[in-house]
């Protein structure tokens, strides 16, 4: 796979706020790369500094091996999507659609032809003379993909492109994207702050926090192997406790996990999984012992809240079949176990490790 | 309550407005329509039209440029003194014409380093067009830049930095998309200072001298005949520039129509 994107130690300086600091990573040809992080985490900036829109404090970019520090925008030859559309209000859909291509003085009879192309691939056929106003939103942000595609940019950005359109039709972009990026194979770059968006969109993800870049993976690898104790926060549920390590075991209240190779009285953070924390309502059953605080309806499962005789707080998911089966009650005495956990690595703040210390699974 | 409350506005606005104009136009044509025809195509008169219609042109023509590139950097620059220097803008506004007109024989007068100057270089400013052109430069300043500012805020940078992705250039994304965004806004402003072009008497009696057939526009011409007892002329012109201020008016309304509907939110999509 060549490299068609290269962010090499990018930081950006607004005033005294450093909101992207020494960011590196690379966009393989034809790649669907999600940018996730939570607001204010820079993932927005990065893909403007990649577009020329803002330039780098310090640090290069290269599109297709080329520096283009120096190049400006309307040169890059790259496609942009904004979040709130930033559609040609005074344009029809095909005066936006045909934009680009007029620009670059194609011939009457290309512009049409390009443009019909795409209308009728973004499922926009019939909409040719209208306004923007006369659209929904999801068609707004199908023309502004149109549109951006139309002078085959090599490569497409996306900056939270479905963040202002509903539930519903959010979803059916996503899947809408996916396919899209199937068909084109245009190397893409989105941006969100949605989690369960950027797993199942992207063929990678970058997650960012506070301007760094905590983690490079396929979805499941930060979702299976969080880098930072942030990544595995921000990216589905976990529960978090933090204990003292002696003679191997990490102890914290009644628990204990082994950790063979953490150094004696350090501190460690341990994360698990919802749904590795085992429940039953018999008191029997497992060793440790908990009240039931809270049962949630999450449609597909339900997660429940546990309180510990020693006064610890856990989420538990279990699925629709297996409570069905059970008989639990909020306020009942249960018995728990956790089946696994891992070491959280410590935040160092800059760059990332791949690797957790420690990880393991323990016998009820 | 509501009865008298409409028949009150109603009352306080015939008093006000009606009430005068329709006296201004019945004396302009208490002669008949011969002696206001014979009043409104006598020469002075006649100059009077043209020199206000040259002034005014150049007036619109500068404030447009000048007053949307002062838009574009209100609204798109960051820099030191901006705020000052936005409050400075209203200015024009708060300083009455005549003292306007006072401000800039000050600053041409023959004794300063600017008069002396044109004075050798043979340029008269003082007591001609380019003075009177200054002064109503001056008093219209704000109006275009005062329209376009907000609008340039509302319509954001997005769409700009969308044509910029699209390969445009600055000049070509300002000519293609900032400009349809803005011109109902420019077009108001204009007529704003069309309005005022025509009208402006203060600060152009200061500085033109209102010498007859030379640099007496319309405004002063009316003055003049009314010093003069010449009532029917004063009137005549009067009406000729009353009906100007009208259809401007209307151009006005159209105008501010179209610009809420470019700077407004968006209607609601189905």
């Amino acid at each position: 796979m060549t490299t068609k994107i290269q962010v090499r130690s990018v930081s950006k300086r607004f005033g005294d706020v450093e909101v992207v600091s020494n960011v590196s990573f690379s966009v393989g040809e034809g790649e669907l790369l999600g940018l996730l992080g939570p607001s204010g985490s820079g993932k927005t900036t990065v893909l403007r500094i990649i577009a020329g829109l803002e330039s780098p404090t310090t640090g290069d970019i290269f599109l297709d091996g080329l520096r283009v520090n120096d190049v400006p925008v309307q040169e890059r030859n790259i496609g942009f999507v904004f979040q709130h559309y930033a559609l040609f209000k005074h344009m029809t859909v095909f005066e936006n659609v045909a934009f680009g291509l007029k620009i670059k003085r194609r011939s009457k009879a290309d512009v049409r032809a390009r443009v019909a192309e795409l209308l009728e691939l973004m499922g926009l056929s019939g909409l040719t003379d209208r306004y923007p106003r006369q659209l929904s939103g999801g068609q707004r942000q199908r023309v502004a993909i149109a549109r951006a595609l139309a002078p085959r940019p090599r490569v497409l950005l996306l900056d939270e492109p479905f963040g202002a359109v509903d539930a519903q039709v959010r979803q059916e972009l996503r899947e809408w994207l996916i396919r899209l990026h199937h068909d084109l194979n245009v190397t893409s770059l989105f941006v969100t702050h949605d989690q369960e968006e950027a797993m199942e969109v992207s063929d990678r993800l970058i997650v960012f926090s506070k301007g760094h870049v905590d983690q490079i993976g396929t979805p499941a690898e930060v979702y299976e192997e969080p880098a930072t104790e942030f990544v595995a926060r921000f990216i589905g549920s976990m529960n978090i406790v933090e204990a003292e390590v002696k003679g191997g075991l990490a102890r914290v209240r009644e628990l204990e996990f082994p950790v063979p190779h953490a150094d004696d009285g350090r501190r460690i953070r341990i994360g698990f999984r919802p749904y590795y924390v085992k429940i039953s309502e018999d008191p029997l059953h497992f060793r440790q012992h908990a009240r039931l605080r809270h049962i949630y309806f999450l449609g597909v499962a339900y997660r429940l809240e546990i309180e510990t005789d020693t006064g610890l707080i856990f989420r538990s998911r279990m699925n629709k079949e297996e409570f069905r089966q059970r008989r639990f009650e909020v306020g009942q005495r249960v018995s728990y176990a956790i089946t696994q956990f891992r070491v959280l690595p410590e935040d160092q703040g800059a760059g990332y490790s791949s690797r957790p210390l420690a990880e393991g699974p323990l016998t009820p | 309550m509501k009865r008298v409350l409409i028949a009150v506005v109603w009352g306080y606005f015939a008093l006000l407005l009606i009430g005068p104009v329709a006296y201004v136009c019945a004396q302009a044509f208490d002669g008949g329509v011969p002696a206001f025809w014979n009043e409104v195509t006598k020469p002075e008169a006649v100059h009077g039209f043209w020199l206000t219609a040259k002034i005014t042109l150049i007036v619109v023509v500068a404030n447009v440029a000048f007053g949307t590139a002062t838009a574009l950097v209100l609204a798109r620059q960051r820099f030191r003194g901006q705020t000052f220097f936005s409050g400075l803008i209203d200015l024009p506004f708060a300083i009455s014409p005549v003292i306007t007109g006072f401000m800039l024989i000050l600053l041409f007068g023959p004794g300063t380093i600017l008069g002396a100057f044109f004075g050798t270089m043979d340029v008269k400013i003082l007591y001609a067009v380019p003075a009177m052109v200054l002064v109503t430069l001056f008093v219209t300043f704000p109006f275009v830049v005062r329209e376009v500012t907000p609008i340039l805020q509302a319509v954001g940078t997005d769409s700009e930095e969308a044509a910029r992705t699209l390969g445009a250039s600055e000049w070509q994304t300002f000519l293609r998309v900032t400009l349809p965004a803005i011109r109902w806004g420019v077009i108001y402003g204009a007529t704003l200072t069309i309005a005022r072009a025509i009208g402006e008497f203060g600060a152009v009696l200061v500085v033109s001298g209102n010498i007859l057939l030379l640099t007496q526009t319309a405004t002063l011409h009316i003055y003049q005949s009314y010093v003069d007892f010449n009532y029917l002329g004063a009137y005549a012109v009067a009406v000729v520039l009353l009906s100007i201020s009208f259809m401007i008016l209307m151009l006005l309304e159209v105008a501010k129509a179209r610009s809420a509907d470019a700077s407004g939110a968006e209607p609601v999509s189905p």
